[in-house]
């Protein structure tokens, strides 16, 4: 394998170096998410009861709320990753490959901007 | 050969699922993708319902966890538990395939056979520690 024609890797087509990159993102955002989602799972079992009260007295707290923040942010991004990589390999034609992850990476902002929003709304005082 | 005057849309596809014999190492794989892309739009979509409706207040969290407990809500809720302890398992799984380990032909099935039941096991614990206590 060679890397490509210049036509080719200006359009993306060919070799574009930026695909160990992708890999090693989500490898970081992997390890982060084995942190941050054990921490979620161990809390939510570690909490008393899961009543409105219980669930929001425990979120509103800094380092439970700065912790779920770190979550999303995470999460999504590791996500959003390898959500393009299933879409990558079974949308064949390019137009539609475009289109659809341009929507994935505009529902992945909207979703991180939604969560983050409620995080911060709850920790300072909703 | 046919394929090569219809041009770059015809080229040859791999052989896909079908062709394949079954083995645990294929088996992980195609759950590992299953569980994440389900992860990421089932999961992520009920993380920020849930998020959302303790923001609405208690009147909309006690709509949500009326939700919960309906069957489709028991059916999702245990589906992205076993979605998550799954690709978790087999997550841990790729970091030892990363570092070069674990390819012999063997010690690789073994531990995709371990990944999928550690995924169940954990689920089981994660629901008999919630409901059991």
């Amino acid at each position: 394998m060679g890397n490509g024609t210049s036509i080719g890797r200006v359009r993306g087509l060919g070799s574009a170096h930026s695909g160990a990159h992708h890999w090693l993102v989500q490898r970081f955002t992997a390890v982060g998410n084995v942190i941050l989602t054990t921490w979620f799972v161990v809390s939510l079992l570690l909490l008393p009861n899961y009543s409105y009260i219980t669930v929001h007295d425990w979120i509103t707290k800094p380092v439970p709320a700065t912790a779920l923040g770190l979550m999303i942010v995470c999460v999504f991004w590791h996500a959003r990753l390898g959500v393009q990589v299933m879409l990558e390999d079974y949308i064949h034609e390019a137009g539609s490959k475009f289109a659809v992850i341009a929507i994935l990476n505009l529902l992945t902002f909207a979703g991180v901007a939604f969560g983050l929003l409620c995080v911060i709304r709850l920790a300072l005082g909703a | 050969m046919a394929t090569a005057s219809t041009g770059r849309k015809a080229r040859p596809l791999s052989p896909h699922l079908q062709i394949w014999r079954w083995g645990p190492a294929m088996a992980i794989s195609i759950l590992h993708r299953i569980t994440g892309n389900g992860l990421a739009i089932v999961g992520l979509t009920t993380l920020l319902c849930w998020l959302g409706a303790i923001v609405g207040g208690p009147e909309s969290y006690a709509k949500f966890a009326a939700a919960a407990v309906t069957i489709p809500g028991r059916v999702i809720f245990v589906g992205l538990s076993w979605a998550f302890f799954n690709h978790f398992a087999s997550g841990l799984r790729h970091f030892v395939l990363d570092i070069g380990a674990g390819f012999e032909l063997k010690e690789n099935a073994l531990w995709s056979i371990l990944s999928i039941l550690t995924g169940i096991l954990f689920t089981a614990a994660f629901w008999a520690a919630i409901l059991l206590r």
